[in-house]
């Protein structure tokens, strides 16, 4: 029977629940990294039991970690991310220059063909790729440098470069997200980048439709249709139907639009899933209720999923790597929340349980799927 | 690299005395090694020189005690000799004889800084 194994980061350490297919019974074992912060976890789709993990704290800055036993044991790999050349500056919180400073990895997204490549979203936003499991990183640094980095700005959590996503049809083609700036493609490898913000609005910009400066919380994609992109915006749901070339908004009939995780359903790729939050400045979800959004529709039509998630005083968040889903026949959706509790559904989101609920806040949820 | 080198490219004497050195409870696990580790290190006995033991020995406290780049401490640790604080001496200075001596620990601690 297929197993599933759940990759949890939060603010004080690593843990990793398990079960099998069935989805009922968990085993949770950690905290791994006891009191560092784990912004994300993550497993090689070429070799199910290599793990990266990024541990970061203010104290001593940023470690990386790398398993080869499906995080029974885990061993420090190279943690030295150089910016090519001389940085220069981006955008501070007050419009004025601002040195590009490395503080953390946000995302680790191992190759989709190659166990010994990864690449690492960082804060200050910029693109890295190790080929040789993390022992060593070198910066693409064609994104950074393609020209209007000078405007990217800091969204509340930092200037991060927090989505990574590859086209598994096409190598050269890889998407990536930065708050606050927005979506970049390369179709050269990582060689050269275009923003791809065509139809993106921020009221809080000068131009609210600029060429970069919007504040992209999460981006998913369906394995089968790679040109066929969802974004959560600051504000916004947003859909792209030609490779991120354009958008138009989806949130239709959501309670709010503002939220961070955004993810698809791993048979239906016109099945969305997102968890609204109240607003930029009350970032918990409305109404006391944890709802999860579901839309069939690829986007304007949405139903709230409630059955097992508390409806009552509820004031948690959900970050945007916070929600994965699984590949068994019935896709299982997962997320953690700033309260600490991991939520699974079994049955596409009709119905939920906590795996745990009192971790440490969440940072990132994802999920393997395993033989 | 041995586990005795410095990673300077100035081989230590042998015959001198270990350094002993007192690493912060958050980093020991990332170690493997107890709190207080002590070391080989290469003449004159600094800061630097210590840390670069220490990194060479240790490989994963790389850029966590000193930043990559600048080589300067981290903002939340503070470095201790003799019971006098270090953290703001020239990080090229020598460091009194009771620690060249191996008699007293250079103590690297953490800020207590809320978390």
């Amino acid at each position: 029977m297929s197993k599933v194994r759940v990759l949890v980061g939060t603010r004080k350490g690593a843990f990793i629940l398990t079960s099998d297919g069935t989805r009922k019974d968990w085993d949770v074992s950690g905290p791994f990294f006891a009191g560092w912060e784990i912004y994300h976890m993550k497993g090689s789709p070429v070799d199910p039991n290599r793990l990266y993990a990024s541990q970061s704290s203010s104290w001593s800055g940023q470690v990386m970690q790398r398993s080869e036993d499906g995080g029974a044991t885990w061993a420090a790999v190279g943690n030295k991310f150089s910016y090519d050349g001389v940085p220069g500056t981006h955008q501070w919180y007050d419009g004025t220059p601002h040195p590009w400073e490395f503080k953390r990895v946000w995302h680790l997204e191992p190759s989709l063909t190659d166990a010994e490549a990864v690449f690492a979203g960082v804060e200050d936003a910029a693109l890295f790729k190790s080929t040789d499991g993390g022992t060593t990183w070198e910066e693409l640094a064609g994104l950074r440098e393609h020209g209007t980095g000078p405007h990217w700005q800091p969204g509340a959590g930092g200037m991060c470069l927090h989505t990574i996503i590859q086209d598994p049809t096409n190598s050269d083609r890889m998407y990536i997200a930065i708050s606050a700036a927005g979506s970049f493609r390369t179709d050269d490898g990582g060689k050269s980048w275009k923003p791809i913000n065509k139809g993106l609005i921020s009221n809080f910009m000068p131009d609210p439709t600029a060429e970069v400066g919007h504040c992209v919380h999460h981006v998913a994609m369906h394995k089968s249709r790679p040109d066929v992109l969802f974004m959560q915006k600051h504000w916004d749901v947003m859909r792209s139907d030609d490779a991120g070339d354009s958008w138009h908004e989806v949130s239709g009939n959501l309670p709010t639009d503002f939220g961070f995780a955004i993810d698809v359903h791993a048979h239906e790729p016109e099945t969305l899933y997102v968890v609204p939050i109240k607003s930029d400045m009350e970032h918990f979800v409305p109404e006391g209720k944890l709802r999860v959004y579901r839309s069939r529709t690829g986007g304007n039509e949405w139903e709230p999923l409630t059955q097992g998630l508390p409806q009552q005083d509820c004031y948690v968040n959900v970050l945007r790597d916070a929600m994965a889903v699984d590949t068994l026949d019935e896709c299982g959706v997962y997320f953690g929340t700033s309260g600490g509790q991991v939520y699974a559904s079994a049955d596409a989101g009709d119905n939920w349980m906590p795996i745990v609920r009192d971790l440490p806040a969440v940072l990132s949820v994802e999920v393997q799927t395993l033989p | 690299m041995s586990a005795e080198s410095t990673g300077t490219g100035i081989e230590p004497d042998a015959t001198a005395p270990l350094i002993s050195v007192v690493l912060p409870q958050h980093l020991r696990p990332l170690t493997g090694a107890g709190a207080e580790v002590r070391l080989q290190v290469a003449a004159p006995v600094t800061m630097d020189s210590v840390l670069d033991a220490v990194e060479a020995q240790f490989p994963m406290l790389s850029g966590t005690i000193r930043e990559y780049g600048t080589g300067q401490r981290r903002a939340f640790l503070r470095f201790f000799a003799c019971g006098e604080d270090w953290s703001h001496q020239p990080m090229d200075a020598e460091l009194p004889r009771a620690i060249v001596e191996g008699r007293e620990p250079v103590i690297i601690l953490g800020a207590i800084a809320g978390g």
